[in-house]
């Protein structure tokens, strides 16, 4: 007989929704500006880099990976874009695309050293992250890029919905989870990707090519990673060659609070959307709070302990 | 008497490792409709023939006839292809996946028109429906197929396994150690569905260690011993204790009476 418990959804990916309620319960108890459209909208726009940037990464967990590159992959691709365009006079889409293009780069190279010489994710990306540091501060003489054209901050535009501003790259942001959602739940090619997660010797002896998905995972999260340069420049309005610092775990930390296990094979990538609002949600409330900038990283640390404790008793418990 | 239909052969295969030859000229054949164990100590060469067998290794040298035809598998997927379905030990299934998806991995469906062919979304109704419909035929009692594997016992999970590569066999189906690490009632659950499996018209390859599981089950016994095939020998006629001297060289192949030999 299957139970109401059998139905529900198990605590890991409840997770993310109980945070956020009781966030929010919080913040609108204890601040008055918390519960305005305006404030949501704002949040939205500050959760956009890190929720593109979550999906890529949500792709390499599921495969039990990790990507430690992902917000330096960012910054590049944002100084590479804005500063072609400021050099060399480039159009701006073709400025876009090599951005894109870099990032896209880097997700090969992690993908084929993790493959073809099987490294562990963790000590590629730990590499390519050093690495794609250095190049972003040396091309950019670790100066900011201020000349940016208008068309690549398009995407920071809002529009009115019901009366309150939308910035497109939100838009876009919920657009790309809705495709990533679709994608691993209702084709062959997604669901390979957590058959690869779950049990990679099976999966190859299966006859899947277990290299061919890890390595479009890894294409694809650079893939994500460029496309959230975009959305950083369009947000900022500038080629920052020192971002991505803190947008580097932020992306971790939503994957994890979003319910996707470290150990791979199991999680929903809509998950990590509610977990780049918790984390974008508790950013914003503590600061409305006036709570230093140093608790709000203390909090969000012991978040991904509790999130990753979760999963490891779960795990467990579910055996 | 007719000679036997053969299913399945192989001639002098050789496989190299380095400097360790793990098959030094082995020759194989299945007969349709039989249950045949694959027994040899470790070091035998009976996993390098099984993966030579499925197409998870390419042999070295000699051949593999499939009804009498010659075929070269370079990998699982065309091994597949040929109505080859393999089931490895402990390494199966994805647990966190349901049975449905785990029987179709690798060979999902997709839908009808614009859905399938443009979104290559998935059938999952039909995969489901079908699901129910195979394992009902194998008489595996699992209530719900969207259920994720890992809320099975193991002997359910194994059924699983060996069910995967059974539903879709249409030529020959090779299970690796199906009855390791199970329970004596969640063993012989599995036995029931080989025998089951074999029943239905497919050869059934088995390979194990447990003598007993053998000796309840297999048609014939193929002995591997030095990347060789030692013997063939018939489990009705030769003793268990006979059985592991050939296996382990103390019973020299030429002194096993005729009429031991399968």
């Amino acid at each position: 007989m299957s139970t109401v418990k059998d139905r529900l959804p198990p605590l890991s990916q409840l997770g993310p929704f109980i945070a956020l309620a009781v966030a929010c319960t919080v913040f609108g108890l204890t601040t008055d500006n918390f519960f305005t459209a305006a404030n949501f909208s704002l949040i939205l726009q500050q959760v956009m880099v890190v929720g593109v940037i979550a999906i890529g990464q949500t792709l390499i967990v599921l495969t039990a990976g990790i990507d430690l590159s992902c917000g330096m992959l960012m910054a590049l691709g944002s100084i590479v874009m804005t500063k072609v365009a400021q050099d060399f006079g480039l159009p701006t889409p073709l400025a876009i695309l090599l951005g894109i293009g870099a990032t896209t780069l880097f997700g090969l190279l992690n993908g084929l050293l993790v493959t073809r010489i099987k490294l562990p994710p963790f000590i590629v990306t730990l590499g390519t992250m050093n690495v794609a540091f250095a190049i972003t501060q040396l091309y950019s003489s670790a100066q900011t890029v201020t000349e940016v054209p208008e068309g690549m901050t398009w995407l920071g535009n809002t529009f009115e919905l019901a009366g309150n501003p939308v910035a497109y790259g939100v838009v876009l942001m919920v657009a790309l989870y809705l495709a990533t959602w679709f994608w691993l739940r209702d084709t062959a090619s997604g669901r390979h990707v957590y058959a690869v997660g779950n049990n990679p010797e099976a999966t190859r002896l299966i006859g899947i090519p277990t290299d061919r998905v890890l390595l479009g995972v890894y294409v694809l999260a650079g893939l994500f990673y460029g496309i959230a340069s975009l959305l950083s420049v369009a947000r900022t309005g500038v080629g920052d060659p020192n971002g991505g610092q803190t947008e580097n775990l932020d992306a971790i930390t939503a994957v994890v609070l979003g319910g996707t296990s470290l150990f791979g094979g199991r999680g929903v990538v809509l998950g990590t959307l509610a977990g780049a609002i918790v984390v974008g949600v508790l950013r914003n409330g503590l600061t409305l709070m006036g709570v230093s900038s140093v608790y709000q990283v203390l909090i969000t640390g012991i978040l991904v302990i509790v999130a990753v404790t979760v999963d490891q008793l779960s795990r467990k418990g579910g055996r | 008497m007719a000679a036997p239909q053969i299913v399945m052969q192989a001639r002098g295969l050789v496989k190299r490792y380095g400097q360790v030859t793990a098959l030094d000229g082995a020759d194989f054949e299945l007969r349709a409709g039989e249950i045949l164990a694959v027994i040899g100590d470790n070091g035998a060469g009976k996993s390098s023939l099984i993966k030579a067998l499925s197409g998870a290794t390419i042999p070295d040298e000699g051949e593999i006839l499939l009804d009498g035809r010659p075929v070269h598998f370079r990998n699982p997927m065309e091994a597949r292809r040929e109505g080859i379905e393999c089931c490895y030990q402990d390494l199966a299934v994805a647990p966190a996946m349901t049975i449905a998806e785990n029987l179709f991995l690798g060979r999902e469906l997709r839908r009808e028109g614009v859905l399938g062919n443009l979104l290559r979304m998935l059938d999952k109704k039909k995969m489901l429906e079908i699901a129910v419909e195979r394992m009902a035929d194998l008489k595996v009692g699992i209530r719900s197929m969207t259920q994720a594997v890992e809320t099975l016992s193991g002997g359910q999970r194994q059924c699983v396994a060996v069910a995967r590569a059974a539903a879709f066999a249409r030529h020959v189906v090779i299970l690796d150690e199906p009855t390791a690490a199970l329970g004596v009632k969640e063993g012989n659950m599995v036995l029931e569905l080989i025998r089951r499996v074999r029943d239905k018209g497919l050869p059934v390859i088995l390979i194990s260690h447990n003598m007993p599981h053998v000796f309840e089950i297999a048609d014939r016994i193929h002995v591997a011993r030095l990347g060789r095939r030692a013997a063939v020998l018939n489990p009705k006629r030769i003793s268990m204790s006979d059985t592991v001297a050939v296996m382990t060289g103390a019973m020299k192949p030429e002194d096993i009476p005729a009429d031991c030999l399968a």
